[in-house]
């Protein structure tokens, strides 16, 4: 393989989308303008989420069950979302990142305490006396005066029946503390997908840039020279990692500019680099299929969006809101999985090194290279002429 | 043991020198009896011609007449249905990428991309052929100002006129100064003063040894450059020899009665 001729083609391409207001539109300036719109409409307003998050940490192993028992009634209720810890520090953390809105600390002789209370229901003087303990995010107005009630209500159906009482028995919540929480937006919870979203629309590209280069008669004609079939789609690959570098870069800047603000240290940009760059093979490799479909330039536009249709709304920031079917529907598609290690990567803070995003480059990996292949194969068979 | 050693070198010697001389000798490209078949339809029928080193080619007949296709099978762009094709002593279909290295092909359709500069264009096709950068940029500027092209080269190929497209259609099939040139229609749309700089350029190329195949439907292009044409018609070789000796052997004032002569038909009608 002569890189002299993979290095002339790449560039050859790059020129193509540089130079092509069509091309640059999809590639650069589409992504820039919507991130620019997603950001100034969604970037500072709360989530909107319908249900809260409350981490649970159970000290009580005294095998009364009464913890559990609260535990079971929380979960419960639709609005709070249960999450149980067995460490208060990772809740506390979970909290102070904004991953759950408040953490409630079951003490340990809580269920010794509910039984003094049965044992003796009016002789305040047999009471073991205890402190559930509950951290709320200071920054939210639900945290803050809902999350109290809402749980003063729950633990008095648990400990005394149907008619909840504040103000008697040996339990009690102590004054929350409130904890600083880094603020999430919808526009945070949206900005991963957004990678995703935007590397898809390459698989037009490609298509399209296959199908024009056939009608013209360019591919015949580099056909007709030494260059080799390996090093024609080396190029191709070659060209669209650094479109999808480049785009990355730009989206990821503009989303700084608007306000996102991801977690993450520089290992967490190099990783979700490499990951939209493996992608961006997937994406030739769809490209080349829609190529192989397509009898002119303008049909690969059309055939382009049947792949890119179900990895942009089953695996990308669309899918955020669809039905638990949906979402596991998504698995299917490579995008889901770009979308998952980038929210781990930047929405949780999760190290590269952690299980589910190592799971997650190996499915794209895998799933990138079957498609170029497949892409490839058919390309060569059928799409040449 | 010495004498058979002797003999051994001898024979071997003689091998080498016969060899070598059989390379210098060969042909530059020869087809023997091919047929190109597209499922119904006979393109190319039963074709066998030679043409030598350093000579220049013509290969007339009106559009469909089987000439694309028979350049396309000698660029191992299309494999024969039945014969065999050499180019530069090698097997196409064997050797493909021997013969892509000793070949450029201007391609009837104007291939270039519009999105990059007449200048960069070429640069790609050299760069496709491995060319040194001290190469490139000399046989780039030179072609740039035999083909008069100098002045746009900066420009965007999308952007030039029928003619100067045709041009930096001819610039990228020979910037690697390659030893056989298959031209197919070089000319084809362009206009007289086009056409005679083009013309000027093919015979510099006839003057450095280069062997051109050529195919036109121009009758007066044939007689102006090629030293031997060959009419082709529905597919089939019907008429071979230099332009004067066809129009001796038919009692022609040009090519053009020769072809009417042969078919019946005049060659530009069907264009």
């Amino acid at each position: 393989m002569k890189l002299q001729r993979v290095f002339a083609l790449a560039k050859k391409n790059l020129k193509a989308v540089i130079r092509d207001p069509g091309a640059l539109f999809m590639l650069i300036l589409f992504p820039v303008i919507a991130t620019m719109a997603f950001g100034f409409s969604f970037g500072t307003a709360d989530s909107g989420q319908s249900t809260y998050q409350i981490g649970v940490v159970n000290a009580d192993f005294s095998g009364t069950g009464w913890s559990h028992y609260l535990i079971g009634n929380l979960s419960e209720t639709m609005i709070l979302n249960v999450q149980n810890y067995s460490d208060i520090n990772a809740a506390r953390s979970d909290l102070s990142q904004g991953k759950i809105q408040a953490v409630l600390m079951i003490p340990e002789n809580f269920g010794l305490s509910c039984n003094s209370f049965w044992d003796a229901p009016t002789n305040p003087n047999r009471w073991i006396n205890t402190t559930v303990t509950l951290y709320l995010d200071s920054g939210s107005l639900f945290a803050t005066q809902a999350i109290p009630t809402i749980i003063q209500q729950i633990l008095s159906k648990t400990v005394y029946g149907v008619q909840p009482t504040s103000t008697y028995g040996p339990i009690r919540i102590g004054s929350p503390s409130l904890v600083d929480v880094s603020r999430l937006t919808t526009f945070d919870y949206f900005a991963p997908g957004f990678f995703a979203f935007f590397a898809i629309f390459s698989i037009m590209t490609v298509a399209q840039s296959f199908t024009f280069e056939r009608e013209k008669g360019l591919l015949r004609r580099i056909r007709a020279t030494p260059t080799s079939s390996s090093e024609f789609m080396t190029s191709q690959a070659v060209s669209n990692m650094i479109i999808a570098i480049i785009q990355v870069a730009i989206v990821f800047l503009v989303a700084v500019l608007v306000g996102y603000r991801p977690l993450g240290d520089i290992t967490s940009f190099i990783s979700a680099f490499i990951i939209l760059s493996i992608f961006s093979l997937c994406c030739v490799g769809f490209g080349l299929i829609a190529a192989t479909l397509a009898k002119s330039s303008g049909a690969a536009t059309g055939i382009a969006f049947i792949f890119i249709m179900p990895l942009m709304l089953l695996g990308t920031f669309v899918s955020v809101g669809l039905s638990a079917i949906a979402k596991e529907a998504g698995k299917i598609v490579p995008s889901y999985y770009v979308t998952d290690a980038l929210t781990s990567l930047f929405l949780r803070g999760a190290p590269v090194t952690s299980p589910t995003i190592l799971l997650d480059i190996s499915v794209v990996t895998i799933y990138s290279l079957i498609v170029l292949m497949l892409g490839i194969i058919l390309y060569g068979k059928y799409g040449k002429t | 043991m010495a004498k058979q050693l002797n003999t051994y070198k001898v024979s071997k010697l003689i091998n080498i020198y016969f060899g070598t001389l059989m390379t210098l000798t060969e042909a530059a490209i020869v087809i023997e009896r091919v047929t190109k078949k597209f499922e119904d339809v006979t393109a190319v029928d039963g074709l066998s011609l030679t043409v030598d080193k350093g000579e220049l080619f013509g290969l007339l007949g009106p559009n469909g007449a089987g000439k694309t296709t028979t350049i396309n099978i000698l660029c191992g762009l299309l494999e024969p249905t039945s014969g065999s094709v050499r180019v530069g002593g090698c097997d196409v279909q064997k050797e493909p990428n021997k013969v892509k290295k000793l070949i450029g092909v201007s391609p009837q359709e104007t291939a270039v991309y519009p999105h990059l500069t007449g200048k960069e264009n070429i640069e790609l096709f050299a760069n496709l052929h491995a060319m040194s950068r001290e190469e490139l940029k000399r046989n780039v500027d030179e072609l740039l100002q035999k083909l008069s092209l100098r002045n746009h080269a900066k420009r965007k190929a999308g952007k030039y006129s029928g003619g100067m497209m045709r041009r930096i259609n001819l610039a990228m099939a020979l910037v690697h100064d390659p030893e056989i040139a298959f031209l197919d229609e070089p000319t084809a749309g362009m206009d007289p003063q086009s056409r005679r700089a083009v013309w000027d350029f093919i015979r510099e190329l006839k003057k450095q040894n280069k062997t051109v195949l050529l195919t036109t439907h121009y009758m007066e292009e044939a007689e102006e450059l090629c030293d031997r044409v060959g009419i082709i018609d529905n597919g089939k070789l019907i008429s071979l020899g230099t332009p004067q000796q066809l129009k001796k052997q038919f009692n022609a004032r040009n090519l053009e009665e020769v072809f009417l002569q042969l078919t019946g038909r005049r060659i530009r009608e069907e264009v």
